[in-house]
Formats: structure tokens, C-alpha cells, sequence
């Protein structure tokens, strides 16, 4: 464990050296929906439509299943942006999973931001199966608000 | 013949009745601490115990804190049935009550509401900031809630009602519990204003890195000694995850991202739990501005779905329910 850190270490560092210029890149953890985002995602992939490689995507049964820790444990291992996405308002597999979560949500994007984290950490979105397109449009301006923000300081445990 | 002794007596004579009748097996209530100006829980068992019941301004816990454990059928034999308990209630321990029948944590059938009107409870600290140093003797309070303290070898003092109680008694909108069986005493007809969330208002006014660096001074008070959690009556996971092992949520130091997840964590859970008792901020032994922060919460709960909690026995849980039109501006790209 420790010789890998250390091994990319030296190669974040080598890669720093050769290319100074290079933009920092965001990590952002999706927790995306089975049914509809998830799907989606697929979709784009499969429809070879490009979005950044930022992006890690953790498959959930539904949106109902997040629950607000998952959100502040990726934020304090280092994740720079979470997103969270379900499927409309209406579509939810489970009939009103997504529905319940929205409240759930709008709390903790409220909280999270009265006690001083940038509110493009913690970001929500509905994308349906057949939205490829859309999942990539959202992807990338999440990933852009987040470089905005730059790399979490706060709620990071420093080692 | 003070309102407070004629209350206890009121009191005391209920309770009696119910032992007689048979009606119940324990009665939570306050009775006498051991030092002046305080008092403590106490269980009642028999009719003969009911003399040691007390109700004054000095009865702060809040006694529904004692219920899901009394109540939980974790460790005991299959036919155990739950004891029947009645509890002494003011306003904010009424509301906690009815929280906790509304999640199981209680069984209304054998659970006896008794009511009691409260003014306010004295915090302690206020007193002794305005004793000065000087030691107590004892004290009573007086019908407009103004406090007399008798001190040892000196003249008494007397403070206002708004100079001793708790923050969180200032502008109550619930004196009275909202549910009970039995009220003692005259219900306070002049029921409060709503809620003022001013101070929520303000804070959120702040730019994010002030309301960060506030978070980050009060929070780094943190020793991480759980007694918010312990006193809080809404905080009755068997496992809280601030403990679980599997997944281990945080670790057990005292890295300040830590402490900021288990109240960032514990605070979230409280969201249209939390009736604002107060009971987490007189425990808290550094003294940390917790109302600061459970008060957002609230304040949320009420704007977004205009919950108040432990106010009705039917009206369901906010998390628990939706609404197709609730509010989903904060949703990127709706």
C-alpha cells in the first residue's frame, strides 16, 4: 500500500515536472442510479459520446439508498466534487425513492453550505436512461464548477 | 402557598392516584438534587415513593431520553412485556415523547403523558456568572419567574427570568406538551410566538469561509465526550455511527475532521427530529454553541416542509414522506 502511494507519488510528481502547465483535475465521485442514470452513463458510452475521465461512478440501487454519509466520507478521503444522481422526479423504479432522497438531499446541500463547504462539492441532478447526452452535458459542468473551487481543503483528513 | 409547591403537591397526588389505580409501574420525574438550585431524574416505583417528586424551574433534563432503553426488547426474554411508564413533561420533553412514539421507540399504549406547565428552566451557569464567585445556598423561584438566591453569610439576590434561563427557553412556542393524558397544573394559556430563527438568518448571511471558520472554532471545543448524543432523547441508535465498525464511518481520534463528521453527521440525523430541548448543549462540558448549528436544521425542516416536530401524533415524519412539488431548485440542471 505504502510503496504504491509512494510509487505514485514520484509519478504525480515526474508528471508535474514535465508538464508544469497542466491544468489540476478534480476527482469526482458519481453515485449514480441503476435504473435510470446508471443506464445513462451506459448510454453515453455506448453512443461514444466523450465526457471527462474524472469521474468515478459508484452504481446504487436507487437514489433513496444514499445515505448523507456516503457524501461526507468521499469528501473526507479527498474527493473533490460528489454527484448524485437519480431518475426524475416520477420515473423512480421504486416508485418514490427518488422523491423521499430529494428531501434528504435539500437538507444536506443546505447544511453542508451554512457550515462553510462550497456548494459545487455536493451536487444532485435526474438523468434518465435515454438521456446520454444530457449525463455528459451535466458531467462536464460539474467537473467545471468544481475546478472552480479547486482541490478540497476542508473536511479532509490530512495525513 | 408558592405556585411551585402547590405544583409538586399536584403532582405528587397524581402520581399516588396512579399507583393506586394500577395504571403504571414507573413514574419518571425530578426530585430534589443534592446540591442547591438542582434538581435530578428520579424513578418512581411505588405510591409510597411518590413524596419524592418535585416540579420547579430547576428541572431541566429531559426525561424522554430514558424511554427507547426502557423500552427495548433487545436483550430480553420473549415474553417480557413492556413496563407501563408515566413521565413528567414540559413543553420540549412532550414534543420529544411524541417523536418517539411516532418512531416506535415507545409504545403510546403504555406510555402516560403527564404534563407540566414550564416558564423556562434556570441554567445553572447564568447563576453562577451572576453569583460572582459566591456559593448558593439555596433558592426559590417565584411566580413571574424571577429566581432569589439565598447565598451563605450574605444578602440574597434576585434575577429576572430572562437573565437565568436556558437560551433555548427564551421564546419557547411549545410550554405546554402539545400531547399528555394528564396535565398538571393551568395550562399556559399564553402560548409564544413561532420560533424566531434570527440568528440562523444572520449566520447564514455570513460569507462561506466565516460561517466556516465559525464551524471549525466551535467544533475544535470538540473532545469528543458524546454526552450531546447520550443526553439527546432522539439519539437512540444502539449503534451510533460514529462507533459502527463495519463500516467504519470515522476513526476514534480526535482529528478535527472527525469530530466534524460525527456532529456534521449526528446534527444531520436530528433533521424533524429535533424539538430544540437543549438537552445537547447543557450537556456538552466545553460549552459548545450546538443550537448554532441543530437550529439550521430545524429552521429547514420548517421552511422547506413545514414540519414542526413532536407537535401531533399523526402527521407523519419529514423524511419519511414527499410531496411531487417539493422544492428542487438546488438540483443541477433540473
Amino acid at each position: 500500500m505504502t510503496k504504491m502511494k509512494t510509487a505514485e507519488k514520484q509519478e504525480t510528481t515526474k508528471k508535474q515536472e514535465e508538464t508544469p502547465a497542466e491544468e489540476w483535475q478534480p476527482r469526482i465521485v458519481a453515485f449514480l442510479c441503476n435504473w435510470c442514470s446508471y443506464a445513462g452513463a451506459d448510454l453515453a458510452g455506448v453512443s461514444r459520446i466523450q465526457y471527462p475521465p474524472n469521474v468515478r461512478v459508484i452504481r446504487v440501487p436507487c437514489s433513496g439508498r444514499i445515505n448523507p454519509l456516503f457524501i461526507l466520507s468521499a469528501l473526507r478521503q479527498g474527493i473533490d466534487g460528489v454527484l448524485v444522481s437519480g431518475c426524475h422526479p416520477g420515473d423512480c423504479h421504486y416508485i418514490s425513492g427518488n422523491l423521499v432522497a430529494r428531501r434528504k438531499f435539500a437538507l444536506l446541500k443546505n447544511w453542508l453550505e451554512y457550515v462553510g463547504i462550497e456548494a459545487e462539492r455536493v451536487q444532485f441532478s435526474w438523468v434518465s436512461a435515454a438521456e446520454g447526452g444530457r449525463f455528459a452535458q451535466i458531467l462536464q459542468k460539474v467537473i467545471e464548477s468544481v475546478k472552480r473551487v479547486g482541490p478540497i481543503q476542508k473536511l479532509t483528513k490530512k495525513l | 402557598m408558592s405556585e411551585n409547591v402547590k405544583m409538586s403537591d399536584d403532582l405528587k397526588a397524581v402520581a399516588k392516584k396512579l399507583f393506586e389505580e394500577k395504571k403504571i409501574d414507573l413514574l419518571i420525574g425530578y426530585e430534589k438534587g443534592t446540591l442547591p438550585l438542582r434538581t435530578t431524574p428520579c424513578f418512581v416505583t411505588s405510591a409510597g415513593d411518590c413524596d419524592r417528586l418535585v416540579w420547579d424551574g430547576f428541572c431541566s433534563n429531559n426525561l424522554a431520553v430514558y424511554l427507547p432503553r426502557l423500552f427495548s426488547r433487545e436483550g430480553r426474554p420473549k415474553d417480557w412485556r413492556p413496563p407501563r411508564v408515566a413521565v413528567v413533561a414540559k413543553g420540549c420533553d412532550g414534543r420529544s415523547l411524541v417523536g418517539l412514539v411516532k418512531e416506535k421507540q415507545a409504545p403510546r399504549d403504555n406510555l402516560i403523558i403527564v404534563g407540566v406547565p414550564c416558564r423556562g428552566v434556570v441554567d445553572l451557569k447564568k447563576v453562577q456568572a451572576a453569583l460572582d464567585g459566591k456559593e448558593p445556598a439555596g433558592g426559590e423561584i417565584a411566580e413571574d419567574g424571577t429566581l432569589t438566591v439565598h447565598v451563605d453569610g450574605g444578602k440574597d439576590i434576585r434575577l429576572g427570568r430572562d437573565e437565568v434561563i436556558f437560551d433555548s427557553c427564551k421564546g419557547c412556542p411549545h410550554p405546554d406538551a402539545p400531547v399528555c393524558d394528564i396535565r398538571v397544573g393551568q395550562e399556559l394559556a399564553e402560548k409564544q410566538a413561532e420560533a424566531d430563527f434570527g440568528d440562523i438568518a444572520d449566520f447564514e448571511a455570513k460569507s462561506s469561509q466565516e460561517r466556516w471558520d465559525a464551524f471549525v472554532a466551535e467544533i475544535s471545543k470538540c473532545i469528543r465526550c458524546y454526552a450531546c448524543r447520550q443526553a439527546c432523547p432522539n439519539c437512540y441508535c444502539t449503534t451510533c455511527f460514529a462507533e459502527q465498525t463495519q463500516p467504519r464511518w470515522i476513526g476514534v481520534g480526535k482529528d478535527l475532521t472527525e469530530v466534524m463528521i460525527y456532529h456534521l453527521g449526528r446534527i444531520f440525523h436530528q433533521a424533524g427530529r429535533c424539538v430544540d430541548c437543549g438537552a445537547c448543549v447543557r450537556a456538552c462540558p466545553m460549552d459548545i454553541d450546538l443550537r448554532l448549528f441543530t437550529r439550521k436544521i430545524l429552521k429547514d425542516v420548517k421552511e422547506l416542509f413545514g414540519y414542526e416536530a413532536g407537535v401531533s401524533l399523526e402527521e407523519p415524519p419529514p423524511l419519511c414522506t414527499f410531496k411531487m412539488e417539493d422544492d428542487q431548485s438546488f438540483i443541477t440542471e433540473p
